[in-house]
């Protein structure tokens, strides 16, 4: 479906600006469940940028996973600790200053790099289906995929023995 | 025939004809857009106030009474009534709610209930947008309903919206495991995500009920489906006579009436999608495809609106336990028997496919059979 | 489609906003909030890459999937970190969690 490309690159300046705009408010606010909802608006935003990208698997899985399963985890270890999350306590460091200096020269540095390199653009935007990387998944890429599925099964495992609390 | 099966289609097509009469063409696209979300966007809260109207009227039948019926004939007015009602509440916040978060779920949680009908097949070429992510998509956005039941829940600083919200979480998280995996038979055989494809692959009487992997899989995704959407017997997190009414206790006015229509919308469009996956979608003979696709969801509909007049609340520890130790096997179980019924060849694949659910069924029955208690005899002390 | 380098400065943008909150967040969870964006960041890069450049499509989105996967690992076992550091510190405050430096 084109309706993605329809839209036409104006739109897409405008999520971009949207989403950093949400990303500033995530780190910044400091009520941090606010935090967390800004950040489920950043990722929903993200998975629309992969929309825009023509990888609509990713999209999917990225709502999926990222706003369905993270964001939950996310907003419940928000509420377990709830007493650190009020907004009267300084939720920032003495940092600040010096951290946002150092990266805005870090960006000031990096922007003309990205600017002047000449990447080798093909024509038109690659595409992907689910099914592909379903079998690059199960061809080329089968052993990271076992042993990323082994490193879910020990974390889950780790984390259910870390946060039961001892009887 | 062909007319009344293409009705909507045709009204579409007319509709930008006459309007390409006088608008540029590059506009076209957006008309078309516009013409689709505005089909939907209507059809959404018709259909979830029709619902409201439904559910009221059955279940006042099943309780033998009478349902609305002062309203309008027959009650027919009487979700308009509501309606004005609503909005003409006050809309209460409570002092120390977060307002921000007490103001964006009821907000954004319809959003997702609506963008889901854009992947639903209502009839032969009548889908918004054919995604090539169709089903994915609308598993996707029914997850995030859970995030912002949660916010809701905690925004209002209330104890029963937490207990409830909390709930709501706890049932979401596990229903979703059995429900992605219950599509993926489905999946599996048809070879692609996209909903329309879904569908043609069913064409004729192969509807993916008629085989056995496909009642298994129906079954646990219409359960799912239920259990999501928060419907009896899966209604803890909103059971009123536990905790006042769950996540959306402090919430009125036209704030509530917009989690209402979350629900309905979400349980009209789970009804779809099961009937799109299982029931053939629009796929039958006679009538015209929308009809079809019609009668099948509206019977899905009637049945978890039966299940609320007939069904008492299930225990916490029962709905957890239904939903890891039953139909998660099962789920995972079904794959294997849609693979076997797939790569076998066509009179055998049935039977066999067949025993090997009913083996894992009794294996799943006999590992969750309820212990009995012994049998307690009961002496006289002095009884010898 | 619009230019690589314009998604490259967006991606570039969002993971130092993501590098900040890290470095200034006093709360365990926040700095976990934030490493979240610097991931994406790098996950948009992928796909720009994958969908851009003379390389195979597969092999972007694939590492965008061992990315997410990894994500939700990181989530879970570091939340389940901070519940049980608060249940034995009562705080989650990096710079009150200090007891190495008696």
């Amino acid at each position: 479906m084109d309706i993605f490309g329809l839209i036409g690159p104006a739109s897409f300046y405008g999520f971009m600006a949207g989403i950093l705009v949400l990303a500033v408010l995530t780190v910044t606010t400091r009520n941090l469940f606010h935090s967390a909802i800004f950040l489920a608006f950043t990722l929903i935003g993200v998975a629309c940028i992969y929309f825009f990208l023509r990888a609509e698997f990713l999209g999917g899985v990225q709502i999926l996973l990222y706003v369905g399963a993270i964001m939950t985890l996310v907003i419940f270890a928000i509420m377990l600790t709830a007493k650190m999350g009020d907004p009267s306590i300084p939720q920032s460091n003495r940092q600040r200053l010096p951290v946002f200096l150092a990266l805005a020269a870090l960006a000031f540095l990096l922007v003309p790099q990205i600017v002047k390199t000449s990447w080798k653009v093909v024509e038109s935007l690659k595409t992907t289906s689910a099914v592909e990387l379903g079998q690059a998944l199960m061809s080329e890429f089968v052993l990271p995929f076992e042993l990323i599925s082994i490193v879910l099964l020990a974390a889950l495992i780790g984390a259910i023995a870390i946060a039961r609390s001892d009887q | 025939m062909e007319t009344i099966d293409q009705a909507f289609v045709l009204g579409k097509r007319a509709a930008l004809n006459w309007m390409s009469a006088f608008l540029p063409d590059w506009t076209m696209v957006f008309v078309s857009i516009i013409i689709s979300a505005t089909a939907i966007v209507i059809f959404g809260p018709v259909t979830m106030m029709y619902l409201t109207w439904f559910e009221r009227k059955l279940v006042g039948r099943i309780q033998n009474r009478f349902g609305p019926n002062r309203v309008g004939p027959w009650g027919l007015l009487q979700p308009i009534a509501d309606g004005i009602k609503m909005l003409t509440k006050e809309d209460i916040v409570p002092e120390h709610a977060d307002k921000f978060a007490h103001f964006l779920a009821p907000v954004v949680i319809v959003i997702p209930a609506l963008l889901i009908f854009s992947v639903v097949p209502f009839g032969r070429g009548m889908v918004a947008v054919d995604l090539s992510i169709g089903i994915l998509f609308f598993l996707a956005l029914s997850s995030t309903t859970t995030i912002w039941i949660f916010v809701a829940s905690w925004g209002s600083r209330n104890k029963f919206s937490l207990l409830g919200g909390m709930r709501s979480v706890a049932q979401m998280i596990s229903y979703e495991i059995p429900m992605v995996l219950s599509v993926v038979p489905v999946l599996l055989v048809v070879g692609s995500f996209s909903t329309v494809s879904i569908v043609e692959a069913q064409s004729g009487w192969n509807w993916f009920i008629f085989t056995p992997w496909g009642i298994a899989g129906f079954l646990v995704f219409f359960l799912t489906g239920v259990a999501e959407v928060n419907r009896t017997p899966f209604d803890l997190p909103e059971g009123e006579s536990e905790i006042v009414a769950g996540f959306h206790t402090e919430y009125s006015g036209m704030k509530f009436a917009l989690f209402y229509m979350a629900e309905f919308m979400n349980a009209f469009s789970i009804s779809g999608i099961v009937a799109t996956a299982y029931l053939g979608g629009w796929q039958g003979p006679w009538l015209p495809s929308w009809a079809w696709f019609f009668i099948k969801t509206y019977a899905l509909v009637f049945v978890m609106m039966w299940f609320r007049g007939t069904f008492p609340r299930l225990r916490v520890d029962q709905l957890m336990g239904f939903a890891w130790k039953v139909l998660l096997p099962l789920t995972l179980a079904n794959i294997f028997i849609a693979a076997l019924w797939l790569n076998l060849e066509s009179p055998k694949n049935n039977l066999i496919s067949a025993l090997v659910l009913v083996a894992i069924v009794t294996i799943i029955y006999w590992a969750n059979r309820p212990e009995v208690p012994k049998k307690r005899i009961y002496r006289y002390a002095y009884e010898d | 489609m619009l230019p690589l380098s314009h998604i490259l400065i967006f991606t570039t943008l969002l993971f130092l906003i993501g590098l900040y909150g890290v470095l200034t967040r006093r709360n365990v969870v926040g700095i976990l909030i934030s490493i979240e964006i610097m991931l994406n960041a790098a996950n948009i890069n992928f796909v720009a890459f994958s969908a851009s450049l003379d390389v195979s499509p597969q092999i972007g989105q694939v590492f965008v999937i061992f990315i997410i996967v990894l994500a939700a690992a990181t989530a879970s076992v570091a939340l389940a970190i901070v519940l049980s550091i608060y249940r034995n510190q009562k705080t989650i405050y990096t710079d009150e969690i200090d007891l190495l430096k008696w």
